[in-house]
């Protein structure tokens, strides 16, 4: 039925378009108006240019405006705050100038259509217009760059040393965390260690990694305190996406990068802002994956400090959650991985019978 | 197509044309030589592409607007594609954002819009016979055709084609088991790709060449038309820049079939770890955009010489600032290779080498503005005359002008952190790219048809196309921009799962059905073409009252252009409404000497040099030929 109606519609479509050119077709072969330059249509088509500007301009002003809300996303970093600047900056600046060559471009077209008796303006040059039209558009932009140089060199430059460091993971399609417990340090990770349960890789003969804990459901991270995010992928390019916090980072196979900010709005105080109850941060993929691209989200939950601090010390180490992987560290630092794994008596037995295996 | 030589031309008494003989149906419209046909063999196929590549679009705009459609009907054309419940697959869907992007860069808005006007103008406005080499000009259209053939074959396959975005970055591109479209899509993809790159350096030798050694007596480089300059440094950009990307596609098929590790490292996939260690994506990156970016240009260049062209005429100005223009088109093509890294800002680039990029990009916008105030300034003071080509023109400069200035925010890294893959991208380009260069084709098509076909077009259908175009981008491409500024990613299937900021499902479903609108408004252009070519108004020689050398030639020019000599040129391609002049344009091919009461104190001293050089002409004739 559905395909009956679309043949129908086709046709009906069709008949249209052969009346109308039709139709026109001997109006202009009845006015002889395809033998003059310029015919009515000249004059009609004049004036939709300056309907177009008018009506357009009007659609563009009013849809801005009342729609503000909707489309201007909230911002919860610090750099979020300069480079939104930045950018209603830029909206301010060429904002101007698409609204002036617009008009320029129109009332032109409309102003200077063809008659009989006129004669176009033989004007081809003036050198002087020429520099003032390329060295004003040179200044505007190296101030804009200039600035946007600056926000740049800041936010990509070196983490502060007491920065949290958090390893985030893209495959396909989810993003899974890694902290690096108690001593600040990640552990090593190797991507042939890869298995069912240790998906980050990690290398267990660094001691490092003995107190890492994982988290594949939520990422924590404090308000108003550094962050450096460590991103890395499994499989493909993925692409590290919080819009809230402006922050975008391709995750690249073999090559870990890093991007690092401060969030300077908890989750509860967002919740309030938007006045929804339910709203939470999330890390969506931006670099297309796959399949599953779209549906990439992990939540992002930005704490108070102490309720941060609070939530990592509930968090038990990945090594003392599956014990079995004690089997992996050196001899020499078994001892060691149980203190700082915080392995409890009952599971020394598992260690002991891991050890006879080995 | 076929109409092109039915009526034999007027003027019948070449001498050239007996040493072509007249060909057979073969000869004369497939394996032709002729520049002339084998432009419209290009303008052909990308009419042609462009409707394929427009009805893929269509499909995941469905999907976009209409996420809860039930698109069974589509089972016939798309089988499993669609699901048993009614819904396209998420694979397919990239494949169709990939197909959409590959088939329009490359066959509608390269080979099209290059492939059609640089064949069909660069002879006829230089004053040449044909191609330096027409055997090459015609292998180069069979390349693209080849290429053509293995692209479209690819959308057949039981896997798909490729669906890793236009771009194809590897890994996701190396690895069949990351999405289906890598398979056999993908290796047909690199193999089509190497084909039309060979196509394009074929062709692009060809116009460098001609437009250096071919032309006319008196045709010095600061008389052509800015087509021609467009068109040549076009070619200069694409023998420069495809060749990286056959090094890339190359390299890639080496990661995929043979083993290499020259972009992969360290993955696992699949409950598997892949032996490829120390290579790197970035590199792709690099390749790919050391060819993508200069793509862009080369797509736009064409489109911005067509339209210096058609504003100049139509508004009876000279083109303002003839030689500012040409340096812009030269520092475009100089600065279009050294800012491809701003695609990269957030791809794990050293964000040292991101400043510089962001600084060599934000050069290119000034240059692009020079051109933006000189056509404005032609306009002033002009005597415009709408034809529907000089209503493209402008339509032109308004998109070139909407989707340039966001440029601006894309090309400052800082800003770009949020906006890169967002719907903003997505605005910018199909303006400033798509439909800037889709506006240059269809106004050349609308100009040049008369060259073409020797018959006119319908004016009102003409009209109808526009506006329905103009307005229809500007509804599919504006409101883009708020999307994107809300952060909404490109390539995502559904946004269900991305709501942070409430949905712009309203919007989306606008955009779908302007994009439909649009789309099946472009019946009416296929219809006036078509019926035009056969059954339209039969042409004037020079409808346009034009300066350029085309419109010298018979109406249906021959292989070989102009029966006899071919003209020579005295004058630069712009004077219209020259002061003192009787009419309101003078042919490049009138002398100084015939118009003393229009001629400029300079002009009147090169009457000296247009005797001496009659004379020596004589002798250089042999090189005419």
């Amino acid at each position: 039925m559905t395909q009956f109606l679309i043949g129908v519609g086709v046709v009906l479509f069709l008949v249209i378009l052969l009346t109308i050119f039709r139709i026109l077709r001997l109006i202009n072969v009845a006015r002889g108006t395809d033998k003059k330059h310029a015919s009515s249509g000249n004059r009609i088509n004049a004036m939709l240019f300056m309907v177009f500007l008018i009506v357009g301009g009007g659609l563009l002003v009013w849809y801005s405006v009342t729609e503000f809300e909707k489309y201007d996303p909230p911002v919860a970093s610090e750099h979020g705050v300069v480079t939104d600047r930045l950018f209603w900056i830029t909206m301010a600046v060429t904002g101007f100038v698409f609204i002036v060559t617009h008009i320029v471009l129109f009332y032109f077209s409309y102003r200077y259509q063809y008659t009989d008796k006129n004669k176009a303006l033989f004007y081809p040059d003036n050198s002087k217009l020429e520099v003032i039209w390329t060295v004003i558009p040179a200044i505007v932009l190296s101030v804009l760059v200039f600035s946007g140089w600056k926000a740049w060199t800041d936010i990509t430059d070196k983490a502060p040393d007491d920065a949290e460091v958090i390893e985030i993971m893209g495959y396909q399609f989810a993003w899974t965390v890694r902290y690096p417990g108690t001593d600040n340090q990640l552990g090593a990770y190797d991507y042939r260690l890869i298995d069912a349960e240790n998906v980050w890789g990690i290398d267990f003969t660094d001691k490092s990694s003995f107190d890492d804990f994982t988290s594949g459901t939520e990422i924590h991270v404090p308000k108003g305190k550094p962050v450096l995010f460590k991103i890395r992928a499994r499989d493909v390019l993925h692409s590290v996406y919080v819009p809230e916090l402006r922050l975008k980072q391709d995750a690249v196979p073999g090559m870990p990068t890093r991007f690092w900010f401060v969030a300077n709005k908890s989750t509860a105080e967002m919740r309030e802002e938007t006045g929804d109850p339910d709203y939470n941060y999330n890390v969506f993929c931006a670099e297309v994956c796959g399949r599953g691209h779209f549906s990439m989200r992990l939540r992002l939950v930005i704490d108070e400090p102490d309720e941060y601090e609070a939530w990592k010390a509930g968090k038990q180490p990945w090594l003392q959650s599956n014990p079995d992987y004690l089997a992996k560290v050196p001899s020499d630092l078994k001892e060691l991985a149980v203190i700082s794994a915080g392995i409890s008596p009952v599971t020394e037995d598992n260690t002991a019978e891991a050890e006879k295996i080995n | 197509m076929s109409t092109a030589n039915t009526e034999h031309p007027v003027v019948h008494d070449h001498a050239h044309d007996e040493e072509h003989h007249h060909g057979n149906f073969i000869t004369t419209y497939i394996f032709s030589t002729d520049h002339k046909m084998i432009a419209k063999q290009y303008l052909l196929s990308g009419i042609l592409w462009a409707f394929i590549g427009g009805s893929l679009s269509i499909l995941f705009r469905l999907q976009l607007g209409f996420p809860e459609m039930d698109m069974s009907f589509l089972r016939p054309i798309l089988g499993n594609w669609i699901s048993e419940t009614g819904s396209l697959d998420p694979e397919f869907y990239l494949a169709l954002v990939t197909m959409h992007g590959t088939i329009m860069v490359f066959f509608v808005l390269t080979a099209g819009l290059s492939g059609t006007f640089s064949n069909f103008l660069i002879p006829l406005q230089i004053g040449a016979r044909d191609m330096a080499s027409g055997f090459m000009n015609m292998l180069s259209y069979w390349f693209f055709f080849l290429a053509s053939i293995i692209m479209l074959s690819s959308l057949f396959l039981e896997t798909g084609p490729a669906a890793g975005g236009w771009v194809v970055y590897p890994p996701l591109s190396a690895l069949p088991q990351a999405i289906q479209g890598s398979g056999m899509g993908m290796t047909l993809w690199l193999v089509a790709m190497v084909f039309f790159i060979a196509s394009q350096l074929l062709g692009g030798i060809n116009y460098i060449t001609t437009v250096i050694n071919l032309r006319t007596r008196g045709m010095s480089f600061a008389r052509l038309p800015l087509t021609i300059w467009a068109f040549f440094l076009t070619a200069v950009i694409g023998l420069l820049s495809f060749p990286v990307l056959v090094a890339a596609s190359l390299l890639l098929l080496f990661d995929r079939s043979f083993g290499t590790s020259f972009y992969l490292s360290e993955i696992f996939i699949n409950g598997e770890a892949l032996p490829h260690l120390g290579g790197s994506p970035i590199l792709y990156q690099h390749l790919f955009w050391f060819l993508g970016h200069p793509e862009v240009y080369i797509v736009l260049l064409p489109a911005l010489g067509i339209t210096s062209e058609i504003i100049a005429t139509n508004a009876r100005k000279p083109i303002f600032g003839y030689r500012a223009m040409v340096g812009s088109l030269l520092g475009i093509t100089i600065l279009s290779f050294v800012v491809w890294a701003h695609h990269m800002f957030v791809s794990g680039l050293n964000p040292f080498l991101g400043s510089i990029f962001m600084f060599l990009t934000l050069i290119i916008a000034v240059p692009s503005a020079v051109k933006v105030f000189n056509y404005l300034t032609t306009l002033w003071k002009g005597n415009i005359r709408f034809t529907t080509a000089m209503m493209f023109s402008i339509g032109l400069v308004s998109v070139f002008i909407s989707g340039g200035i966001t440029g601006i925010f894309l090309g400052n890294s800082a800003i770009d952190i949020q906006l890169h893959d967002t719907y903003f991208v997505v605005a910018h380009f199909h303006l400033v790219m798509g439909s800037a260069s889709f506006f240059g084709l269809m106004a050349g098509v609308y100009h040049w048809f008369p060259k073409f076909f020797g018959r006119m077009m319908d004016k009102g259908l003409g009209y109808v196309h526009f506006w329905l175009t103009f307005i229809g981008v500007y509804m599919v491409f504006f409101p883009m921009h708020y999307i994107g500024i809300a952060g909404f990613p490109r390539r995502y299937y559904s946004f269900t799962t991305f709501d942070p900021f409430g949905a712009f499902a309203d919007l989306n479903m606008f955009i779908s059905i302007a994009a439909i609108i649009t789309f099946f408004g472009q019946a009416i252009f296929a219809y006036n073409f078509f019926y035009s070519m056969f059954r339209g108004r039969i042409a004037t020689l020079n409808p346009w009252k034009s300066n350029t050398l085309e419109w010298t030639t018979p109406l249906h020019p021959g292989h070989g252009n102009w029966p006899g000599e071919i003209p020579a040129v005295h004058r630069w391609p712009y004077d219209y409404s020259k002061p003192g002049a009787p009419e309101d344009f003078i042919p490049q091919t009138v002398p100084f000497s015939e118009t003393p009461e229009s001629n400029l104190p300079y002009e009147n001293e090169l009457i000296g040099i247009e005797r001496e050089g009659k004379d020596t002409e004589k002798m250089d004739e042999p090189h005419a030929k």
